[in-house]
């Protein structure tokens, strides 16, 4: 029993040793700044945050404060325009922040980001070509990539029967209450500008409003519209389909096996999330750490598997595992046959920017009121009047009552 | 006895100046940016444009006092029942009206949305027992379970406190000199809770009006509340001015609301109390 018991404590030591151990390059490349505490704004689900040796997950702010001695701050935002508002008014400073590439443009542009130099990045090697010197940042002089994703349509083949093929189905009646839609304005202005066979950068005002239009038509047909909770309305089964981001796609797949995806044939909006540090930051050194770390083999990898989305990191493709089931995944890593048509989204001049939130607003506010609470409205302020009148009234005839003696 | 008026401004200092800072400083830039425009030039564009959304203000109020007088009525029994119980049974009752009020309310309002779901406990449970599904989660009748559910223990707080303050030998009075229950309740009880249904009623009314978050998980954000809107211009839209205008509205909403309260109250007050 005693040796049972000490091969079972030994195999476990062992276990929590190999899952605790992983060996990062240049370890002592990371010291030096112990002490500080950086504060890191990232999207949510957007990191490996928890030890899972069979899925092969770390919890990568938890390693990294081991590394370096430098503590992490974690906080998480739903969308480019959350993230941008926060940074563009200042208030909290951020060490950290990985927006998509047009927000990025945006930045760059308005000054709120720093430069950073990746040449002191000793990891920086290990971003694939491909995703360097790309339209937002040409000298790569402000970001460092971190995943790459494209826009399809994730829907449940229980409730889809037929296999679509077009974005036009977000607008069948047929699915009326099962439809979900993305909840920012770029992402969903973008479904209809493609079927309208738009580009997602015009500036043109009436291609707007034709949008626009199309979105306030499709309105009767929505359940809500949804980021983060789409993963829980997608795994239960309690919508049928949704435009989203294809990472997200893997990971709900895992956990419902009927979700299927396709890149519909109008087109789609592919995208690029980078590392930046803002303008505001405090702690440049300790920031330019995490950032190497997060290109780390072993860190790249966990995300990769964790996040679901493709990763710009060259050597994540060159593990076995991941290059066999991932890899080869068509939806993620497409080869050319499987390539739908895509588009970057770049930023928007200002009047195109203020159009673009005026029209969401209108999307938003758009729906009639039942006619009842017209009515309901009616009834309160007359019973309101009512009883003012009465309470009135009343006291009317008590003053009189209590004057008469005096007369 | 009386205190000198130095002594009496010392003490209320640190509350004045917490509300200058906190209260009346916001109230200001809430102000001042509903009236310019991005650049900062003068502008009555943003109040102009209030109106475009009176649809959404007329939903948001409507909704928000279903919820209230739905409230007011679970509350009021209770707040009774409770005022009239033994100390303990007064004091594990508090704790149960309170209990929930130590979660978080997103968190609430997101396991809400969950037991509500067509695949969600409920539905599961009414399949269970072979019985047909109930569509319940985003509709209307969701959002106002919302924030009846979030908001009650501020119905029933109010209400309890001044029931509890209540002086029952009136009541014992009323009942003497031949009146029945009925009339106890119309005459005494009603009249001299009052200000307890006055305060319960804005404070249940007003977050429920300003709601953002229960009208998003539990109405899907198909259609959009007044908070929605505004919480829109301050995340996605980045229109701080158009925001600030709509959260005037929202104010002037409930200052009305507070001053048809009030309203009632002091006319009640005057002498309803004693006939």
């Amino acid at each position: 029993m005693k040796k049972v018991l000490i091969a079972l404590v030994s195999a476990l030591l062992l276990f929590c040793f190999a899952a605790t151990a992983a060996a990062y390059e240049d370890e002592d490349w990371y010291k030096g700044r112990e002490g500080e505490v950086i504060n890191v704004f990232n999207w949510g689900e957007y990191i490996s945050d928890e030890y899972s040796d069979e899925d092969g997950y770390i919890d990568v702010n938890k390693e990294f404060e081991k590394l370096t001695g430098i503590k992490v701050n974690y906080v998480t935002f739903e969308s480019n325009e959350d993230m941008y508002a926060k940074i563009k008014n200042g208030g909290a400073s951020y060490d950290i922040i990985i927006p998509s590439d047009y927000m990025i443009e945006r930045m760059i542009a308005e000054g709120l980001l720093q430069k950073l130099d990746v040449t002191k990045l000793p990891n920086y090697h290990y971003i694939d070509d491909q995703y360097k010197n790309l339209y937002y940042d040409p000298d790569n002089a402000y970001s460092v990539p971190y995943n790459v994703g494209m826009v399809g349509l994730i829907y449940n083949t229980k409730m889809v029967t037929e296999t679509p093929t077009s974005w036009n189905v977000l607008w069948d009646s047929q699915y009326i209450g099962q439809i979900l839609m993305i909840d920012n304005p770029r992402d969903a202005f973008a479904i209809p500008q493609k079927i309208l066979g738009q580009s997602f950068n015009t500036a043109d005002q009436s291609d707007w409003e034709a949008a626009a239009k199309m979105l306030i038509q499709q309105k009767p047909l929505l359940q809500g519209y949804v980021m983060d909770e789409v993963f829980n309305k997608m795994e239960t089964g309690e919508a049928a389909m949704v435009p989203y981001y294809v990472g997200d796609y893997i990971v709900m797949k895992e956990n419902n096996e009927d979700l299927a995806f396709v890149y519909p044939k109008e087109g789609v909006n592919i995208f690029v999330d980078a590392i930046c540090i803002p303008k505001t930051a405090k702690h440049y050194d300790a920031a330019m750490k995490y950032i190497n770390f997060l290109m780390d083999p072993e860190v790249a990898l966990a995300n990769a598997w964790y996040i679901g989305y493709a990763s710009p990191n060259t050597a994540v493709l060159e593990d076995a595992d991941y290059a066999e089931e991932m890899g080869t995944d068509q939806y993620l890593y497409p080869d050319a046959a499987h390539m739908p048509k895509v588009e970057y989204f770049h930023n928007l001049p200002q009047e195109t920017l203020t159009l673009m939130s005026e029209l969401w607003n209108d999307v938003k506010a758009a729906g009639d009121i039942p006619v009842r609470v017209y009515v309901g409205f009616a009834a309160t302020a007359a019973v309101i009047v009512i009883y003012a009148v009465t309470k009135a009234v009343q006291k009317r005839r008590r003053e009189h009552w209590y004057d008469f003696p005096e007369q | 006895m009386k205190n000198s008026p130095l002594s009496r401004r010392l003490i209320s200092a640190p509350y004045l100046i917490w509300a200058a800072i906190f209260i009346v400083v916001p109230l200001i830039f809430v102000v001042y940016y509903s009236l310019i425009d991005a650049n900062g030039a003068f502008t009555w564009e943003n109040i102009k444009a209030i109106p475009d959304y009176s649809d959404i203000m007329l939903n948001s109020i409507w909704l928000g006092f279903v919820a209230t007088i739905i409230s007011l009525l679970i509350s009021y029994p209770l707040a009774y029942i409770m005022a009239r119980a033994t100390k303990n049974v007064q004091r594990t009752m508090m704790m149960l009206v309170m209990l929930p009020m130590w979660m978080n309310l997103l968190i609430r309002t997101y396991s809400l949305m969950i037991l509500l779901q067509d695949t969600g406990i409920i539905n599961a449970l009414l399949g269970a027992l072979h019985l047909s599904n109930l569509h319940m989660i985003n509709t209307r009748g969701a959002v106002i379970l919302g924030m009846v559910y979030n908001y009650i223990p501020y119905m029933i707080l109010p209400l309890y406190s001044i029931m509890s303050k209540m002086d029952y030998g009136l009541i014992e009075a009323a009942h003497d000199l031949g009146a029945n229950k009925l009339t106890v309740l119309r005459k005494i009880i009603l009249p001299l809770s009052m200000p307890g249904i006055a305060s319960g009623f804005t404070m249940v009314f007003v977050p429920s009006v300003s709601t953002f978050y229960i009208s998003k998980k539990l109405g899907g954000s198909t259609f959009a509340l007044i908070g929605d809107l505004i919480e829109i211009q301050f995340k996605s839209a980045n229109n701080y001015n158009l925001g600030a205008s709509l959260s005037l509205v929202l104010m002037v909403l409930i200052l009305i609301s507070i001053a048809i309260m009030n309203h009632f109250t002091g006319d009640d007050d005057d002498g309803g109390v004693l006939i």
